[in-house]
């Protein structure tokens, strides 16, 4: 037999959308950097403070990478190498802090690690000194709570990557805890660490929300905060705009050496299988990965228990503006949910053809939502108030921002579709809406559903460019919290917290769903 | 009649020349050794594969350019015939209407398309929940009711047992005499060209040669097509 023959190019709906979508997404992000270099032309070089901002910048995402991964090494190999109830739980709750409004989360660190939180009552107790959250290694912190998951979850994938016959043999030879380590996990460590190291440094270099609650300062701000200081304090837009040269200086080079390394991939499927390990089948080792596991629930679950506990308690002190800012932020997540999706179906179609539209998903990425959101209103600012126009941008960049992940899990599962069932499609001239309604949408629900719901819990915690242009009356969820956490009314944040929070999950978890429901084979 | 003139096909080193022409109506297997050709044929014939060179033509239209939904053809893949999300009648009714908007006499036409393959009754299941045999009695329905006069068969019914797709084989043989149909099929079984048809198209060494009586051809086979059957 011949190998199956590509079909030709009948393709349906055309890659016209594709196109335009396209079109658009680049104009979207190459207009507002030319606003910013041209605004930069005019303004003075980078001070000190400037410089000091990129050092900070570059430092807090090292150490936030090197600790993530570190602890992330017994944690994955805990994960993967212990079978328990419950274990697959924990592995979805790996996945939660992506999905997790930054602000929510900042809220759970404080009640634990804050000044009056649970660890400084604890330390009060026995005669130490309090710690304090605030700088440096508060950021860090936020940002390892971040991605410890994250790195947990790479680091999972290398272990699961190891074919089981390995560790079989490995037992057979007699090998020790220590041999399987150096002939079997360190090897596959040293191909996955630098890749995972990387993309956390990367992803640790836009900080903003953390940055902003958490840092501050002249010690203590990131690019991404100099450029909203700049903006919202001094109202200096040259030299937000230098800023945001910088930052897309720094953030270009990350991303280009961590994108390359391509780990975008795989929100969790296939970690059901725990080979049999028999070196590890030892009480102290046992003992060990229990110990390691609780520890990291508990850092990620005791925050995240602080806020519920206290925002409910809370529920009732919240204020008006609350409630209207939810709505908001729901209006805003629904759009650009709908945005991202049918940006997304028309990238993935026009992928179909052409792979290296993929990574233009990824300009979402690359440029920093400030930066854009800088370079807006640099283009807005002249011809009309940029508050007006803070829902529509603040949609947009919210949109390019879930781009990447939608378009990541969309584009795979739309050329298998195509692969399986174009043929049959083609032959009996299903086109245009007839192929959408009839095999396009039902066979791709599942990633649908996931990048919608991806995309709607995204939007609804994005505290990013919606700082930059927010007027008081159409403030988002997250918005409002830091002004509520700013007037120190930490209960009424907890509240508005608690509501963010069952916002987000609720939206995830319903597209998510749909996408589910009475998927038959 | 469908002629194949002057046809040079070619996939990276992979070429394969056919000249030739069937009567309309003649029941034709395509035989020949594994990576010959005979899938990639029966796909320049239905439109998902251009030829380098020559011309595909039905009745003495040129239809090589025409895009596979255009042509007077019905094509039955090795899987994925039928769509798994959709019910057995709507799988059926995209033969009709791509978009599914089927009148009632249409509507009509899909279960008496169903009746006819034996599966009366089974239009609101789907797909997964029948038998191999039955889902390849669903996609013959959907070619009864394309009235396509040219029939492609591209093994569909490789992965049922023997039994199950002589009688599948029976069924589209019965099928194409009652519509007057032309039918094509690739096949690895030299009991199954036997079994329906009566002329055969050997495709080996690049070439497709003309249909020859199928009998002959297999009792007494060139060496190319000895090889392959073994003995």
């Amino acid at each position: 037999m011949a190998s199956r023959p590509v079909p030709l190019g009948w393709h349906p709906a055309g890659p016209r959308a594709g196109w335009a979508v396209a079109t658009l997404l680049v104009a979207f992000v190459v207009l507002p950097l030319l606003a910013v270099f041209w605004r930069a032309s005019g303004a003075s070089l980078p001070g000190p403070a400037d410089w000091s901002a990129v050092r900070f910048t570059i430092f807090q995402a090292f150490l936030s990478a090197i600790f993530s991964v570190i602890l992330a090494i017994p944690v994955a190999r805990a994960l993967a190498r212990r079978q328990f109830p419950g274990r697959s739980v924990l592995i979805t709750l790996m996945g939660a802090p992506f999905i997790l409004p930054v602000i929510v989360a900042v809220l759970g660190l404080l009640a634990v690690f804050g000044r009056s939180g649970i660890v400084n009552q604890a330390l009060a107790w026995i005669g130490l000194p309090p710690v304090q959250i605030y700088g440096l290694h508060g950021v860090v912190l936020a940002h390892v709570f971040f991605n410890l998951p994250l790195a947990t979850r790479i680091l999972l994938q290398g272990w699961q990557g190891i074919p089981a016959e390995r560790f079989r043999l490995a037992a057979s030879l007699g090998c020790q805890p220590r041999d399987v380590f150096r002939l079997l996990e360190w090897p596959m460590l040293r191909a996955t660490l630098p890749g995972a190291m990387l993309l956390i440094f990367a992803i640790c270099l836009s900080s903003f929300a953390v940055a902003l609650t958490l840092g501050g300062g002249p010690r203590a701000t990131t690019v991404e905060l100099a450029i909203y200081q700049a903006f919202r304090l001094d109202f200096d837009l040259g030299r937000a705009a230098v800023l945001s040269v910088l930052q897309m200086a720094i953030v270009m080079l990350a991303a280009g050496l961590a994108l390359r390394l391509s780990l975008l991939d795989g929100f969790g499927r296939g970690m059901d299988r725990v080979p049999r390990r028999w070196e590890a089948e030892q009480w102290p080792l046992r003992v060990l990965d229990c110990l390691v596991l609780l520890l990291a629930a508990l850092f990620l679950l005791l925050p995240l228990g602080a806020v519920v506990w206290r925002g409910l308690s809370g529920l009732d002190a919240i204020p008006m503006q609350v409630w209207r800012a939810a709505w908001v932020s729901l209006v805003m997540a629904l759009s650009s949910t709908v945005l991202t999706v049918a940006m997304a179906l028309a990238l993935a179609h026009l992928a179909l053809q052409r792979r290296g539209v993929e990574a233009l998903g990824l300009l979402g990425i690359a440029a920093s939502p400030l930066v854009i959101g800088t370079g807006l209103f640099l283009l807005i600012n002249p011809v009309s108030d940029p508050a007006r126009w803070a829902f529509a941008v603040t949609v947009l960049v919210n949109a390019m921002a879930a781009l990447p992940f939608a378009l990541r899990v969309m584009a795979p599962a739309l050329r298998e579709i195509e692969r399986d069932f174009g043929p049959l499609a083609d032959s009996l001239g299903m086109t245009g809406l007839a192929r959408l309604r009839g095999l396009t949408l039902p066979r791709l629900r599942r990633p649908l559903g996931f990048s919608a719901g991806l995309a709607a819990a995204l939007s609804m915690g994005d505290l990013g460019v919606i700082a930059l242009f927010a007027d008081p009356d159409r403030a988002t969820l997250p918005l409002q919290i830091l002004r509520l956490m700013g007037a120190y009314r930490m209960d009424a944040a907890a509240g508005a917290g608690v509501i963010l929070l069952a916002f987000s999950l609720l939206l995830f978890w319903l597209f998510d769903r749909g996408g589910r429901r009475d998927a038959d084979a | 009649m469908l002629t194949l003139e002057s046809l040079e096909i070619r996939q990276d080193a992979f070429a394969l020349r056919a000249d030739l022409s069937l009567q309309a109506g003649a029941v034709v297997a395509v035989i020949g050794p594994s990576g010959a050709g005979k899938s990639t044929l029966l796909n320049v014939i239905a439109g998902f594969f251009a030829p380098v060179q020559g011309r595909v033509l039905w009745q003495g239209q040129d239809i090589t350019t025409l895009p596979p939904a255009k042509r007077p053809v019905s094509m039955l893949f090795q899987d994925n015939n039928l769509f798994p999300h959709l019910t057995v009648a709507q799988n059926v009714g995209l033969g009709i209407r791509p978009d599914l908007r089927l009148s009632k006499e249409e509507r009509f036409a899909v279960s008496d398309a169903l009746r006819r393959v034996g599966l009366d009754g089974y239009g609101a299941r789907k797909p997964g929940a029948l038998s191999g045999g039955q889902q390849g009695r669903v996609s013959l329905a959907r070619v009864l009711v394309q009235r396509r006069p040219l029939i492609l068969l591209d093994e569909p019914f490789a992965a049922l047992g023997p039994a199950l797709k002589s009688e599948m084989l029976d069924l589209v043989a019965d099928l194409a005499r009652e519509t007057g149909a032309t039918l094509l099929m690739v096949s690895h079984d030299p009991s199954d060209a036997r079994r329906i048809a009566p002329l055969t198209i050997l495709v080996a060494e690049g070439t497709a040669l003309p249909p020859q009586p199928t009998d002959a051809l297999l009792d007494n086979p060139p060496p190319s097509l000895a090889a392959y059957l073994g003995d």
